[in-house]
């Protein structure tokens, strides 16, 4: 999907870098990759270290980054002009699902997003650069960055010692810094997905480990917040 | 930052939370955060106790294995970001080689988390 952008912003001086967050390594990521075939930079971090530099706390998420190497967006939702996942929830027949898989897929209807605005701002940014109304000042990209306090910062350093000891073959040493990584950071979705995907891949419901699973928290938070609205 | 003692190499901690440490004191971009005279331990290395208090980082134990980890920045601007400009960032590719998002300057650059989950 995103090599379709690139193809086409490319060769207007936009070169895009995708980053898996997969504490699973190349492994978890290697599948995605290669179906994609991307010509831009693929790659992987599976200590998560973009969420403790830049603040990431949910994907899919972008940041902008203009020729000197200064942010002009902060991370935010980012979509390539249109969302798969998106189309296929809007085409599956709800009534011929499995009672979980509906309710999953009814929640999964309401997040908001929207491909198409995000997909022209960013190619407004690529023909203008800084005169670009999406383009913002450096104090604008550090105030909406997503906020740290002690908490979250604390939520960073435990998901790394967790991610740490789950990459030296510790997964039940790693389960209760998951755990702290949750409670103190609780809007961070990758380090819930992240955890709950290491106890059973692929599943992000109940899982008998965390007492937190992907339906009842989006739930609690109303899908329709599950991604903040592009704002220029 | 994954520690197992509490000093750390300035290199390394450069490399991994983009703050230098200079004359000055702890700098990340154009921010400057003064450090004691007593946070250089010698041979390079820096008293982590000190840039924890200073800089707001948390430092988190795991008993099992002593390993220390210490979290990001907190007491600077009080959001994710310290500084608008990027600080080094680098990653692998699935072959393991290294990749620095410093080398495309130059261009513009969208760098896009997702994951496989």
């Amino acid at each position: 999907m995103w090599q379709e952008v690139r193809q086409e912003l490319h060769p207007k001086g936009l070169e895009i870098v995708t980053v898996a967050l997969d504490t699973g390594g190349p492994e978890a990521a290697r599948r995605w990759i290669e179906a994609a075939n991307p010509e831009h930079p693929s790659l992987l971090d599976p200590a998560h270290v973009l969420d403790e530099l830049l603040g990431v706390v949910n994907v899919p998420t972008g940041a902008w980054i203009d020729e000197e190497g200064v942010l002009v967006r902060p991370v935010e939702p980012a979509f390539p002009g249109r969302s798969p996942a998106t189309d296929i929830f809007a085409k599956v027949d709800i009534d011929s699902l499995p009672p979980e898989m509906a309710e999953m897929l009814a929640e999964a209807r309401k997040i908001k997003s929207d491909p198409p605005a995000y997909r022209a701002a960013l190619v407004d940014w690529v023909e203008r650069g800084a005169d670009s109304a999406w383009a913002l000042t450096p104090d604008e990209v550090v105030r909406r960055s997503a906020p740290r306090g002690l908490d979250e910062a604390r939520a960073a350093a435990e998901f790394e010692l967790g991610q740490h000891l789950h990459r030296q073959g510790r997964p039940e040493a790693a389960i209760p810094h998951f755990k702290q990584a949750h409670r103190l950071q609780p809007d961070n979705w990758t380090y819930r997905r992240e955890a709950w995907n290491l106890v059973s891949p692929g599943n992000q419901g109940p899982n008998g480990v965390y007492d937190s699973c992907w339906i009842e928290d989006i739930k609690a938070i109303g899908a329709e917040n599950y991604y903040p609205p592009l704002v220029r | 930052m994954i520690l197992t003692e509490l000093s750390v190499d300035a290199g390394d901690l450069e490399r991994r939370t983009g703050w230098a440490v200079r004359p000055e004191g702890a700098c990340k971009g154009e921010v400057c955060v003064p450090l004691p005279s007593d946070a250089d331990v010698g041979q390079g290395r820096i008293d982590v106790g000190v840039l924890a208090e200073r800089l707001a980082m948390p430092l988190v134990r795991d008993e099992d294995t002593s390993l220390w980890a210490i979290g990001p920045e907190s007491g600077v601007t009080g959001h994710a970001l310290t500084t608008a400009r990027v600080p080094e960032i680098v990653l692998p590719d699935l072959d393991g080689i290294e990749v620095s998002i410093s080398s495309l300057r130059g261009q513009k650059v969208l760098l896009v988390a997702w994951a496989s989950w």
